[in-house]
């Protein structure tokens, strides 16, 4: 019977199934400092061991500064964010795993160091104890996001119980405009499914604007899935999965790369495989996108305007857009293009691979940020990122433009460290949740590209960039 | 893990869509390494007027009197009927530790995001989905409701309405199963597996 990529990914992973749950076996598991010390806690009270330790892969990424932190782990001023990256190191010493620590140039968000480091591989299943798992999915690989129980449950038995999620198939065809990247697609499609319309679904995106795309952008799209309520979001393996994938340190070599190369050139979805449900997205069609609410899926093209609650027939979805306007201190009607920002983020795992950072610099280029704009950060996803970024001059241009260039973390996508927005600081942000006090309590988040952020901290306020 | 079977217990009617695991509990408190206290915490930002931090007095602070948490009428309130897509967002199991350690024993919703729903039976919290039309039932009915966890039903006092579950995730929390102790029943299983696996996938 035809399969598709989930479906095989699930069958090649499945050790035994009980009462409709599947046992599957996990490859790797990827861990950071937030959701991990209550696991590892449960494993000591229970004297329990862990499974393989091989699996996994551990990084600081949320608490960690992302100015000057020269002097390690004490260069985190906020004790608490200190204990935790202190109680990573100290877990996995104990308990034997692999830890990028926080001064390694291989540091960076969780979600970037795993496909550069080849600890992400495609046909592996994956899990973290963090929801952007899904990133993973761009290399064809089975990744999806879980809590602090099963993080544990991984730990102990190298394996976790899942119901099957349904098929579908988001298919995109055409060509992006220029100044339209993954993430206008990745927002796009959140705003006509919404953010429950993946839910209890695994999300293939297939059709030629995807073959087209680059791997970062794949990472974007797929990313974003879980914005739309998806389990998972995959794409099926092609020559720019294998290229990407080649020579990176925990990949294979000689004879062991052959076979697996000619395993991973099956990670398809079989012609004539069934999706439960399929939409088609045209490419062309699609502008540069910013959120104009609280949720991802209150977005608009750049050049629209914030929407008018009267003209919204569902009670629910009225009250919803009243409350988001009230958040984020906007009126119905309201141009985008005419809204001042105080902040530019560029950073997040969304949006913090070498592409994303080309394409913010070749708007910054030359350019100064606008007078209103407090503070325009850049904050690469991992150290190699920033690196080759600095070897490429990028580093030079954000700064001669103004932009702040900072060392790599999670930072404020969810400000866990001391990068966040003030009460009523408006914010151009290339992260991907825009919920209330997300970035700050208080604080207003519009989601944008790299391209878009950047044009909009030179003009101050929501700017798209010409084609 | 903690037990299910039945309660009864007024809801509590937070009447919003779309409620994000941020909201439920901000980030500032997941910077905890400990599974318990984060009650206190529970809707941070809509339940105090000021800005909350880990360590703070919570009985000190100022309460938004606005915020249906806060309304003694639902003090003792253990199940929280709420609209759809509860839990979207992050994959934060501080949410379910929050809405446990507050005193929350079941969730009504028309639907959850998925990896919050998976969390609460880890916790030994009960989601139940409804359709929108007895969502909207409960929340003109707001008086006490019974939940019968094996008979899988919700009762007004004059209504019953069955929900979904899965039959083993029932079975284990009726019964306060520990997830792992019951998976490494089969470790021989996975042992078998794994060795095949990896003759077959080298690289791994």
């Amino acid at each position: 019977m035809p399969q598709t990529l989930y479906d095989k990914l699930m069958s090649t992973h499945k050790v035994l199934e009980q009462d409709g749950s599947t046992l599957i076996y996990i490859d790797r598991q990827l861990i950071h400092e937030v959701t991990s010390p209550q696991a590892f806690e449960g494993l000591s009270l229970a004297d329990r061991k862990i499974w393989r330790n091989k699996s996994n892969l551990a990084v600081p990424d949320h608490n960690v500064p992302t100015t000057d932190r020269s002097s390690g782990v004490s260069s985190i001023s906020d004790p608490v964010s200190r204990l935790q990256v202190e109680t990573l190191d100290k877990n996995c010493e104990t308990f034997g795993i692999n830890e990028i620590h926080m001064n390694d140039v291989r540091q960076g968000i969780v979600h970037v160091i795993g496909p550069e480091q080849g600890a992400t591989l495609p046909g592996m299943s994956i899990v973290c104890g963090d929801s952007h798992t899904t990133t993973h999915g761009a290399l064809g690989a089975l990744a999806f996001g879980i809590g602090t129980s099963e993080v544990e449950h991984v730990l102990a038995t190298g394996c976790l119980w899942q119901n099957k999620a349904k098929n579908m198939q988001i298919e995109i065809s055409g060509e992006l405009a220029s100044n339209v990247s993954a993430k206008d697609l990745a927002l796009y499609i959140i705003g006509k499914i919404g953010t429950a319309g993946g839910t209890g679904y695994a999300i293939e995106f297939c059709g030629d604007t995807i073959q087209e795309m680059s791997i970062e952008g794949r990472m974007t799209l797929c990313n974003m899935s879980i914005e739309a309520g998806a389990k998972v979001g995959l794409v099926a393996v092609d020559n720019k999965t294998i290229e990407y994938v080649k020579g990176r340190p925990f990949s294979p070599t000689g004879d062991t790369w052959d076979s697996a190369l000619e395993y991973w050139h099956t990670l398809h979805s079989d012609p004539e495989s069934h999706f439960d449900d399929s939409i088609l997205i045209d490419a062309n069609q699609i502008k540069p996108q910013v959120t104009w609410g609280t949720s991802p899926e209150m977005v608009v093209d750049i050049h629209g305007s914030t929407p008018d609650p009267k003209l919204e027939k569902d009670e629910v979805k009225a009250e919803s857009i009243r409350n988001a306007l009230k958040y984020i201190h906007l009126k119905p009607n309201t141009l985008m293009s005419s809204i001042e920002i105080d902040k530019v983020f560029i950073g997040s795992c969304t949006n913090s691979r070498i592409e994303d950072l080309r394409a913010a610099a070749i708007v910054a280029k030359g350019k100064k940020i606008a007078k209103n704009v407090k503070l325009a950060l850049v904050v690469p996803g991992s150290g190699l990122v920033k690196k080759q970024a600095e070897e490429e001059g990028l580093d030079q241009i954000f700064k001669d433009a103004g932009f702040e260039w900072r060392e790599p973390g999670c930072s404020m996508c969810l400000a866990m460290n001391a990068d966040k927005l003030e009460a009523g600081e408006r914010c151009a942000s290339t992260s991907n949740r825009n919920f209330e006090g997300r970035q700050g309590q208080g604080s207003f988040t519009h989601l944008v590209s790299p391209t878009i952020a950047a044009a909009t901290a030179i003009a101050g306020r929501f700017s798209g960039v010409d084609s | 893990m903690k037990k299910f079977t039945s309660i009864s217990s007024i809801a509590m009617p937070l009447d919003r869509a779309n409620i994000d695991t941020d909201a439920i509990i901000p980030k500032q408190f997941l910077k905890s390494i400990k599974r318990s206290g984060f009650g206190p915490n529970l809707f941070d930002e809509w339940r105090y007027l000021d800005h909350g931090e880990p360590g703070m007095d919570n009985s000190k602070r100022p309460i938004n009197p606005e915020f249906v948490l806060n309304d003694p009428r639902y003090s003792e309130a253990q199940i929280l009927l709420t609209r759809r897509n509860f839990g979207c967002g992050s994959s934060r199991e501080h949410a379910p530790w929050a809405l446990d350690d507050y005193g929350f024993r079941a969730i009504i919703a028309p639907s959850f995001a998925d990896i919050f729903y998976n969390n609460c039976f880890k916790n030994g919290l009960l989601p139940i989905s409804l359709s929108t039309e007895i969502v909207d039932n409960l929340f003109n009915y707001n008086g006490q409701l019974s939940i019968d966890l094996d008979k899988q039903t919700v009762e007004t006092n004059d209504q019953s309405y069955n929900f979904e579950v899965d039959p083993e995730r029932k079975r284990r929390l009726i019964n306060g199963l520990d997830d792992i102790g019951l998976t490494l029943q089969h470790e021989s299983k996975i042992r078998s597996f794994e060795k095949k696996h990896f003759a077959k996938f080298t690289w791994l």
